[in-house]
Order: structure tokens, then sequence, then C-alpha cells
């Protein structure tokens, strides 16, 4: 027993158990592969895993989503930490573009938003056809709302959608207004715990996988329109972006064939994402 | 041919002279704010073991420790036959303490870590460490973790492993006041044939009848002094000094 | 309960099936925490052990701000990675963002300090006996260090297998330094951690089951070690 453990066996059997993992590490830097910056509700509906095969089976082209909030999206594909950036908050995606981050932006697809909330729906506000009154609604019964609350593109949505009621809801946070800072997943998950509203898009919510009892209360309201849009980050400003493979993916997902890849993604039977770029742009 | 001033790898300085007497003068040593070594002069010559007594406190290992280089005194030399302490005089020396200190390994290992220690190449640490087993009566243990040997075993290869070292000098501190009657013959027996084989002791001992049995000198110390330094017979028989007088009585040094 | 039940009843799915999607997320796991664990071992003991025996001044403070960085959040470790592989951080030019070593990067930071602190006490508790009899055998510092670490090997492999736990159970720093890619740079955590935010509960949880198992096999093999060593007389 003893002599098992001489220093010699000892040696060369750590030797082994540590340069077998390292071994194995070696980069095998494949390098046909992009980095687009997205969101986590976009990633969370299940898209990517939908279309990027197709994609990847094209071009040859490997497509790796780093899945965060928009506002760490936009930031991340500001430091050159990404080759793409596919978000859904239009004034913030003009503003990087404006500030010559990004090359140029197009259209892809849109959803909606939608309200969810417990069947018991405290405020009363199921099925009512504007949004901004169902808020009203909610504010007025101080039922607990759960917001995302960390400067997404969902949760400026959502705040806009206040402004537009006239209520300012940040002055009853902590009480009825409940500010998760966190993904949409996350968020929802603390809506169901808490029997609270929430603002969500209808990607994560089809294919969130514990509604419990909670139902789709508003929807179709235009102003819960969701635009997504995809930018090539600026090679000037970055040189390593990869520029061209970035450009195939960008023109990909804007050309017929990526927009029919989107519009037939289904969930349950019901179709996520509608595709509405514009030829030529 | 070898050319006779190369020093030879392995037999260490053996072939020098050994570096005493030692002189030590005006020497003190102040820890924690209090003076544990207060003003010492003592000379010790080569030939025969010197042995270090004295009451608890008086700094007989503290002295040990100054001697072996382990601390350095505050004020005061100590001179090895003229020269002061370096790395090269160190290597003469060797000490074993009061617990025997032994690594998380075998008996063997324990031996040959110290000789690696030491600088020795492989194949003359074997020969070394057989020598020393023997030397110690341990050959059977040469694979057993060195801890789990009892305490008299364990000093025994201590001081073996300590005389592998081939030192000019050993010093030892109060090496057998927790073995038995057995073991501590054993060590005392080793010490005899070292010191036959011309090695310097100087041991602090609590043991009178120790002290008698293998000492040809003894220091007495208090208070961080020498207060006398005598042959063996003629201190046992005829102390000078009051302390030593009440310490060989029995009594309490105050 | 019932999402406890059908996450057991998922677990062994998986396991029985040897799904392939958790297959690839174990072995790459397992292979970010355990390269980064060997990397902060070698760190560490060398640390540790020279902070035990080398006097110099600030000795304290450097033991002090160690045994601090333990408690690193990994999440804080992750940042300060990012910012530096970032294309604008100072390493931008290794592209190593999203990549597997980034993320050991990541874990080596987050374990040596546990690994360095408590070899430092593992050989300071050792010197304490050993110090005088080294010293007098002529043991130069850096001598005296690996004699402290090969004598102290079984406590070291208890701070091994101590930092091991951190690595293979943080989620912070792979998910910010890895990105979550599906295929590439998705470990236990990070899916646990997704399939959470997907309300994939059941899957969460067997994703979870199968990682608490791994923890569990560690704490055995800790308590293991430490029988064997007491019994050999080693400890």
């Amino acid at each position: 027993m003893i002599a098992f453990f001489d220093r010699r066996t000892i040696l060369v059997l750590l030797a082994t158990l540590l340069l077998a993992p390292v071994v194995s590490v070696g980069v095998a830097a494949q390098d046909d592969f992009i980095i687009v910056q997205s969101t986590t509700s976009t990633q969370n509906s299940g898209l990517f895993d939908h279309i990027l095969p197709k994609f990847t089976e094209k071009t040859g082209i490997d497509v790796r989503v780093v899945a965060v909030g928009t506002g760490q999206a936009l930031k991340n594909a500001r430091n050159g930490d990404g080759d793409v950036v596919l978000v859904h908050s239009k004034p913030d995606e003009e503003k990087f573009v404006a500030d010559g981050w990004g090359m140029k932006r197009h259209d892809v697809m849109y959803n909606d938003f939608i309200i969810v909330g417990p069947v018991s729906d405290p405020a009363g506000i199921s099925g009512l056809k504007d949004a901004d009154k169902a808020l009203k609604k909610i504010a007025e019964a101080e039922a607990p709302f759960a917001s995302r609350g960390d400067d997404s593109g969902t949760h400026k949505a959502e705040l806009n959608l206040w402004k537009q009621a006239g209520i300012d809801p940040t002055k009853a946070s902590g009480d009825w207004y409940l500010e998760t800072g966190s993904g949409m997943g996350a968020t929802l998950n603390t809506a169901v715990g808490k029997h609270a509203y929430t603002f969500t898009d209808r990607g994560t919510w089809l294919s969130f996988g514990n509604k419990s009892d909670f139902d789709v209360l508003v929807e179709g309201d235009p102003t819960l329109f969701n635009q997504y849009g995809v930018i090539l980050v600026n090679p000037a400003k970055h040189p390593r972006v990869k520029a061209k493979q970035g450009q195939a993916f960008v023109d990909w997902l804007t050309s017929a064939e990526g927009q029919k890849a989107i519009a037939s993604y289904r969930i349950d039977g019901q179709q996520l994402f509608f595709p509405n770029a514009r030829p030529g742009t | 041919m070898l050319d006779p001033t190369t020093p030879l790898q392995g037999l260490g300085d053996r072939l020098a002279a050994p570096p005493l007497p030692v002189e030590v003068r005006s020497l003190v040593y102040e820890t924690g704010g209090k003076r544990v070594i207060d003003g010492l002069d003592v000379t010790i010559d080569s030939g025969g073991m010197t042995a270090i007594m004295g009451p608890n406190g008086a700094g007989k290992s503290i002295l040990l420790r100054l001697l072996h280089g382990l601390i350095v005194p505050t004020a005061g030399d100590i001179l090895w036959a003229g020269r002061t302490m370096d790395r090269q005089l160190a290597r003469r020396q060797a000490m074993v303490f009061q617990r025997p200190v032994l690594l998380r390994r075998s008996v063997a290992a324990n031996v040959s870590h110290a000789l690696g220690l030491r600088g020795i190449v492989r194949p003359e640490r074997a020969i070394r460490v057989d020598e020393a087993l023997k030397l110690a009566g341990l050959e059977a243990h040469a694979t057993t973790p060195a801890r789990v040997l009892s305490g008299g075993e364990q000093q025994r290869l201590c001081l073996a492993r300590a005389l592998s070292l081939e030192p000019d000098v050993l010093f030892l501190d109060e090496p057998t006041s927790s073995l038995d009657p057995t073991s501590t013959l054993a060590i005392e027996r080793l010490l005899l044939g070292a010191q036959r084989r011309g090695i310097k002791i100087i041991l602090v001992t609590h043991d009178i009848g120790q002290a008698r049995r293998l000492a040809r000198d003894v220091i007495f110390m208090h208070r961080g002094r020498v207060i006398e330094h005598q042959d063996c017979e003629g201190f046992f028989e005829h102390p000078r000094s009051d302390g030593a007088r009440a310490f060989l009585n029995g009594g309490l040094v105050l | 309960m019932t999402d406890f039940i059908d996450a057991f009843k998922t677990a062994l799915g998986l396991i029985v099936t040897l799904d392939p999607n958790l297959v690839e997320i174990l072995f790459l796991s397992l292979k970010v925490s355990l390269t980064a664990v060997a990397i902060a071992s070698l760190l560490g003991f060398a640390i540790g052990g020279a902070l035990a025996v080398y006097r110099f001044p600030g000795r304290g403070t450097v033991s002090a701000i160690l045994s601090a960085l333990m408690g690193l959040p990994p999440v804080v470790a992750g940042l300060i990675v990012y910012l530096l592989l970032s294309n604008v951080g100072p390493l931008g030019v290794l592209q190593l963002l999203y990549t597997p070593t980034a993320m050991i990067i990541a874990q080596v930071i987050l374990v040596t300090p546990i690994i360095g602190a408590l070899t430092r006490q593992a050989c300071e508790d050792l010197l304490e006996e050993y110090d005088e009899q080294l010293r007098s055998l002529g043991a130069s510092s850096g001598a005296i260090v690996v004699t402290l670490l090969w004598d102290g090997r079984y406590r070291l492999i208890t701070a091994v297998l101590a930092g091991f736990g951190r690595a293979i159970a943080e989620v912070g720093a792979v998910m910010i330094v890895g990105g979550n890619i599906d295929h590439v740079t998705r470990t236990m955590t990070t899916a646990i951690a997704l399939e959470t935010s997907k309300g994939n509960i059941a899957l969460a949880l067997a994703l979870g089951i199968l990682l608490l198992a791994i923890a569990f096999a560690v704490n055995a093999t800790l308590i293991g070690v430490q029988r064997l060593a007491n019994r050999l007389a080693y400890a």
C-alpha cells in the first residue's frame, strides 16, 4: 500500500491527470465563425436554434450567439466584441450607427409584446385592446407588476407604454412595481412566483416552460409592436471584426431565404416572428 | 591522480582540522524586551563532550542555538578557531532537538532528504543512509513512515541522521529528556561512539547522571551567564559557585 | 414537489441515454475546471509556500489580501477578465473572449487565492514544527518550500479539492467571459441558468442534481484522502 504511493508514481499519476484535459482544450480555433451579440429574449424564443443551422449549411460559417440584455449587447458591440448585433431597440440601434459603431441598420422582423398575468386577474385587464389603459388599471389597483428593469429593448418598450399612460411606476418601485433587473425568463419566473402582471415578448412567453396559472391578458394593440434590427459592426472602428462573414449573415437574414426561415419558425403551430426586411436596403 | 588540494566531494571537510576551540565573547541576546543572554563568555575546546547545565530559563537552549547559528546574537562574538560563522562552518555542524523532528515520509527518506539538502549526490547518499540505519538499529524499518516509530526509535533516527552528515560539531538539546532508560542508553552509546570518532559533542542536559556518564567538562549557566566551567569531576565533587551547589543539591536556583 | 420528481426522472433519463448534449456540457465543464485547477494549483502552491517561508516587508498585507481574495465574487472575476480580453482591452489582440480558454483564465483567478491561502496556512503550520531542524540541516528558503509542499501533500490535496469545488460550481465568471454559446462555451452551470430562465425547471434541476453528484464525489474523495493519510500517519 505504501509502495503504491511512492513519489514517482504519484508524480506520474498527477502529470497524466493534469495533462489530459489541458491537451484536449487545445484551441481548435475553427476560424469560420462570427459572433452575434443578441438578446436573451430572442435566444430564449428558440429562433436561433431554428434559423442558424440553415445559414451555416449554406455558407459554412458558424454563428456563435452571445445572448445578453440589449444594453449589454450594444456595449459589447461597441467594444468590438462581436461582428454583428441583432437587437430590438430602434432608437438605440440608430444611435449606434450614428455614433459610427455600426455600418447600417436593417429591419429584419418584428414580433409583438403582450401583457401576461394570473388568470384571477385582480386588476381586471383581460381582453382590453388598449395597452396603456390596461397599465392604468394595474397602477390604480396597485396590483403587483414585474418589470425587467434592465434597460433592455423590452424594458424600454414597457417604460414607453407607462409614459403613454401618463404614469411613473418607478415611484412605486419595491411596492407593487417590482424591478427584477434580469432577463425575460428570470422576470417571468419572478412574476409567476409573485402572481404579478408582466410585460413580455410573445416569443419568450410561448417557449417559457413555467407558465403555471398564467395567461395572455392583453394583446394586439399596435403599440405593442416590437421591431428587430440587424447591424454589422463597423470594421473601420474595430479592424478585427469579420466584416465579410458578418455581412454575409446580414445579407442572408434580410434575403428572401432568411426571411422565409424566420417566418417558418413556430411554437405550438403559432408563428412568432414576422419578417419585414425591405428589399434593396 | 587527484590534486591533494582539491576538496573531495562527500568526505566533507573532515580532512581539515575541526574548527575548534570556539570562543564566545561578551555575548548578548535580547528577545521580547528581555535580555536572555547577558554578557556571556566561554571557551569550548575540542576533545571530549561538553555538557551545558543549569536551571530552567538559564538560557542553555538559547546558547546552543546561538552557537549553531540558528539565531543571531544582539551583540558579542562567536569565533570558531578564529573564524566567524559562515555557510561553510555551518555545514560542519549538526543538531538534534529535544523532540524528534521527522518528515512525513519513510525512515530512509528522512535521512536521504537531509543528505540531499547538504548536496550529497545520490550514490553516496544511498551508502550513508544504509550506514545511518545500521547505526540506529533501524534497518528493518527503512520503508516505515518515520512518524509511526516510538519516541526512542525516532530520536535514534534523528541522531543517526545528524551523524550521517559527518559533522565536526554536534549539538544536542536535552535529547533524552522524554525517553525511557533503554532508549536513553542507546542514544548515549551512539554519542560515545561518535565522540570516539572525533566529533565534538556539546550537549544540554538536565540529567546529572547523564552528564557524569558522558561529559568531560561542564558549563553551568544561570540567568544568561556562565557561572562556572570546570572539568566534570571537579564540578560534581567541588562546585565553586553557590548556584551550582544549590542546583546539584536539588534545590531551586533563583 | 412535482418539479423535484420530474427533475429526478429527467436526470435519470439523461444519464441512462447518455444524452449527447449533456455529455458535451459535462465534458466542457470538467475540461475547463480541471485545467483551471491544475494551473491554479501550480501557482497557488508556489505563492502559498513562498508566503509561508520567505520574510519580506509587506508579507502580512499580501497574506491578508490573498485570504480576502478567496471571497472574490465569480461575477467580478468574470468582469475583470472580460475587460482584459475584450477587443478594446489590453489583451484583445489574443481574441480569447468567448472561448473556453477565457473561462479557464477566469477560473484560475478565482481558484488560485483559495489554494494559495490554504497552502500558506498548511506550510505555516508545518514550519512551526520543522523550521529549526530544516535550517539546522542548511536548507535554503527554496528547499524549505519544496520540503513543506511535499510534506503537506495531503493537506494540499484538500486545498485542491476545495478549489475544484469552487470552480465547477460557479456560473458568474464563465457566463460573462464565455457567453454561454451553444456547443462552444456552455457549461453545466450556465446551462442550468439558461434552462431556469426558460422556465424549464425540471431540466435545470436535473442538471443541478448531476452537478451535486460531482460535488459529492469530490467531497467523498476528500474524506477518503484524509482517512488514508491518518491511517498511514502521513497526516
